[in-house]
């Protein structure tokens, strides 16, 4: 068993080779398709000449495409991904400094779905076709036809400017307190992860009713186990694979519709990051996030294909 | 005598049948909710988009800023903005943009799609490429994709229709390629094969048709997906530049005077979940039509 998880593994890390050089070289090409001459672009409008001389000596851009390529992904492989000329700063550190803020609202946004979706899923499943399943899946339509930065700005005008129990925008850091710290994130992650919920929902009902009408189910049913051991152990796990998948994807999404999310609530995350790079066409900067983002995505659905392997014995011997 | 008139019954029975197929398809559309209410808000949405200019009270720019942020009243049925422009008339306008940009990337994404999984799914090598090429498009997250290319390219309406077929092209290619391998392994292709048909001739006379409805049905989520991220560009000010209305553009501005004036914010919104939700349904319906079998499992 040990062996069949660890080729699992590797073949697993091995099939992502392909996929990030693609990443690269689509990020890489942006600052090509950037009209002008990328030193340019970089510098922005006020740059001299020489200054623009300068950098392209330094980065190699008069040198053939594939050359470029290289010296810019021997840099990302360093942890360089290159400087931001308006902040005057290295496009790394920049990422560093927005990206606690972005992770926070994500984070709490999964859970927020999570906690929506799972028990909406199961209780549909169960009342298949009932008027409660109904009302759910319909509901659940309604939010995913709901964009995110939408649904923030009605709850925006509904709780903080109507009822004015919430605060209109911004952001605390944690260290300012836990309480302070949600209570300011608690709009923004709704907004964002009622979305989630609605997809995740929609996923976790569907797979347990491949599930329920099983044979496995009756006999447990059969045996007098309680009905809430039959759902909980019984059917969910064996409906968790599929979850499993659209939570991995989520959580990608999750952070891209947080870059959105954040725009509307003043939250200085990556998302403004992104805004304020796009306003002074900051390509590097833009380069970083949208590489480093990827990257995450990319992260976090191996981790999900790998624990594939871990819960079901079937994925990795398939795949020997 | 005999056969003409053995002919013209078989005739009879023959019109009589396709009369009940027809019947039956009619009353298989009539009866799938989905697919009607779907289809229904859909024709609203394009009839608002394609009649603007004819029906709308105002012109989009016309300014009048002692009437700004008005609440709707019988002049200005949804109200004003902050400009005094009236927004019944820019959010019509605005769904032109919406329909537009939809179908444009829905169409463009559909061709590139449709030949980029026809010949991946036919030859080898050119099937490893191109998926690779399309694992790496897709792990890329959409928006983020969008925002990048529109960073580069510039905001205008064009570059948000170039900047959104490249990001849902791959989705289409995948969608047509998982078809159409199914499809070249029947025999009929190999039927058609061994009659000395040309690739060109299989691909396009042979497959192509066949994998046309699951082609349909993703191109209608694309149409959704292409309006939502439409208006994430313009609300953040990376798709449609500002005078020109588009939800996402006036939506970005409701949030400025989003104390003083609800209708500017919830309007446009409205619209747009209404368009999104025509689209989803119209999927939905149309896999019910197509492939019965996917959904009545899910019932």
């Amino acid at each position: 068993m040990g062996d069949y998880m660890l080729t699992y593994i590797f073949k697993r890390l091995v099939s992502i080779v392909p996929v990030l050089f693609v990443v690269s070289i689509a990020i890489f090409m942006i600052i090509h398709i950037t009209p002008g001459e990328p030193a340019s672009v970089l510098l922005g409008l006020e740059a001299t000449p020489e200054e623009i001389e300068a950098l392209n000596e330094q980065m190699g851009l008069n040198r053939p495409i594939y050359i470029q390529y290289f010296t810019w992904i021997k840099n990302v492989f360093k942890g360089d991904l290159g400087d931001s000329i308006f902040m005057r700063m290295p496009v790394a550190d920049a990422i560093r400094d927005y990206f606690p803020p972005t992770m926070s609202l994500a984070i709490l946004a999964q859970l927020i779905a999570l906690i929506i979706a799972i028990p909406t899923g199961i209780i549909a499943s169960y009342k298949r076709g009932k008027p409660i399943d109904t009302a759910l899946m319909s509901v659940s339509l309604l939010g995913m036809a709901t964009p995110g930065f939408l649904l923030g700005l009605f709850l925006m005008l509904l709780f903080s400017v109507q009822l004015g129990w919430l605060p209109v925008a911004g952001y605390r850091p944690l260290s300012m307190g836990l309480g302070t710290h949600l209570y300011y994130l608690i709009l923004p992650a709704f907004s964002l992860g009622v979305v989630q919920a609605a997809l995740i929902a929609r996923m976790t009902r569907s797979s347990m009713l491949d599930v329920l009408y099983n044979n496995y189910i009756k006999t447990a049913r059969a045996k007098g186990i309680k009905e809430k051991v039959v759902l909980l152990k019984h059917a969910l796990k064996n409906a968790s694979l599929p979850i499993l998948t659209v939570l991995g994807q989520s959580f990608g999404t999750l952070v891209t519709g947080a870059v959105v999310i954040e725009s509307l609530f003043n939250i200085p995350g990556m998302g403004q990051l992104v805004l304020n790079s796009i306003k002074r066409r900051d390509i590097a900067v833009i380069q970083g996030v949208v590489l480093f983002i990827t990257l995450i995505y990319v992260g976090v659905n191996l981790f999900v294909d790998l624990m594939y392997g871990v819960i079901d014995p079937r994925v990795r011997l398939d795949r020997k | 005598m005999e056969t003409i008139k053995q002919k013209e019954n078989i005739n009879e029975i023959r019109n009589r049948l396709l009369n009940q197929q027809r019947k039956l398809q009619r009353r298989k559309i009539l009866s799938n909710r989905s697919l009607l209410i779907g289809a229904l808000i859909l024709l609203a949405m394009v009839l608002i988009a394609v009649l603007a200019p004819f029906i709308a009270p105002y012109s989009p720019s016309d300014m009048n800023v002692p009437n700004r942020l008005m609440p709707p009243s019988a002049q200005h049925l949804l109200g004003t903005d902050e400009f005094g422009r009236d927004l019944l008339t820019r959010v019509m306008y605005g769904a032109r943009v919406s329909m537009f940009v939809g179908l444009a990337v829905s169409i463009l994404s559909s061709v590139f799609g449709l030949i980029i999984g026809l010949y991946a799914s036919y030859f080898k090598t050119l099937d490893h490429i191109l998926m690779r090429i399309s694992d790496g498009l897709i792990a890329i997250p959409g928006i983020l994709l969008a925002i990048a290319l529109m960073a580069a390219l510039g905001g205008s309406i064009w570059n948000v229709v170039i900047a959104l077929t490249v990001v849902f092209t791959p989705s289409i290619a995948r969608v047509v390629r998982s078809s159409a391998v199914v499809i070249r392994e029947q025999a009929y292709i190999e039927a058609v094969y061994m009659q000395g048909a040309g690739h060109f001739r299989i691909l396009w006379g042979n497959i192509a048709p066949n994998v046309l409805s699951p082609l349909l049905i993703q191109a209608t989520f694309i149409f959704a997906s292409a309006i939502l991220s439409e208006a994430a560009l313009s609300f953040l000010g990376a798709g449609i530049p500002a005078p020109e209305p588009s939800w996402g553009n006036i939506l970005q501005a409701s949030k400025l005077v989003i104390n003083k004036a609800w209708w500017v914010a919830v309007f446009p919104g409205v619209m747009l979940i209404l368009s999104v939700l025509s689209l989803n349904l119209l999927g939905d319906g149309l896999r019910d039509y197509f492939d019965p079998h996917i959904s009545a499992r899910n019932k």
